[in-house]
């Protein structure tokens, strides 16, 4: 097992390693997406208090999820570069922050169309778990401006890999934020005493969706790194055997 | 079918919150294999820059 993880943090390995599994993450995130889809849509009663609105949660919950586990990603990758100093560390925190940012993104814009109805208002600003999920966009927006303002890569790194290890101290703040604080944002749904607060018509196509979009963002993520690993390893000699000699796959 | 649009009066915010989410999804979907192919070109002209060079 070691002997394996030891040889995917090879960038050659790893880029091969990537582009085939890239495709596999593709079809399972196809299939549980579309599945998880139609039925939160279609199929999933609809909610006796919130009504149909609460369809809303197949896309909010995966991607507030999301949002959260790719900064943990990136914080992670950062923390193993700076103390190991493993270069491909590096490329998968600076390709996590972009998709962490849409995630987030899309995780603000989603709660706040379904706080619109049933709160009445798209935004609150003394909501605790609101604010926490905003100040997580700002976060990754400053990860990648740090990174962008800093022309040297390894000196890129290391100090976007500081500011990624500070912030990760509002992931949990996110997580607990509902049970720390009085809030307006319901309490957690699926981790909870007691097992999930649903009944399995709309668990299930609520845990195809965070299946869906966990491997879609596998898939995106091994892209990225890839597209990262090659502007970083451009001039090593088996890059230059990839892309102007017979090496196969680009 | 016109039920289904409705989505209980909630039509314009699930549709909406379903539509922004295809949108950004396919943002980064199509994104990057386009930054991919970018970097291949970039990086080809960056090789080929150095051996004229050396």
């Amino acid at each position: 097992m070691w002997k394996f993880f030891h040889k995917l943090a090879s960038p050659p390995h790893f880029y091969q390693f990537a582009g085939k599994i890239v495709p596999w993450f593709a079809v399972i995130a196809i299939a549980c997406i579309g599945y998880g889809g139609f039925a939160g849509l279609f199929v999933a009663p609809a909610d006796y208090q919130q009504g149909d609105a609460f369809r809303i949660i197949y896309v909010h919950v995966p991607a507030s999820y999301l949002s959260m586990m790719a900064y943990s990603i990136m914080a992670i990758s950062a923390g193993i570069g700076l103390i190991w100093r493993i270069k491909l560390s590096h490329a998968v925190a600076a390709a996590a922050a972009p998709l962490g940012a849409w995630f987030t993104f899309l995780a603000l814009a989603t709660g706040s169309i379904w706080g619109k109805p049933m709160w009445g208002t798209w935004w609150e600003w003394g909501d605790p778990r609101l604010t926490s999920e905003l100040l997580l966009l700002f976060l990754y927006i400053g990860y990648m401006a740090l990174r962008a303002s800093i022309d040297d890569i390894a000196k890129a790194d290391k100090a976007s890999a500081v500011l990624a290890l500070v912030g990760v101290v509002n992931v949990p703040i996110i997580h607990f934020s509902v049970e720390w604080w009085s809030s307006l944002h319901q309490g957690p749904t699926l981790v909870r005493e007691g097992g999930p607060a649903m009944a399995p018509d709309m668990l299930y196509p609520l845990l195809a969706m965070i299946l869906g979009f966990t491997f879609l963002f596998g898939a995106l993520l091994l892209g990225r790194v890839r597209t990262e690993v090659l502007y970083r390893e451009y001039r090593a000699r088996w890059v230059r055997e990839l892309l102007l000699g017979d090496g196969g796959t680009t | 079918m016109m039920e289904v649009l409705a989505m209980g009066g909630y039509g314009n915010f699930v549709w909406g919150a379903y539509g922004l989410t295809i949108i950004v999804l396919a943002v980064c979907i199509v994104g990057g294999p386009v930054r991919h192919t970018k970097a291949i070109n970039d990086v080809r002209h960056r090789i080929r820059a150095m051996e004229a060079k050396s």
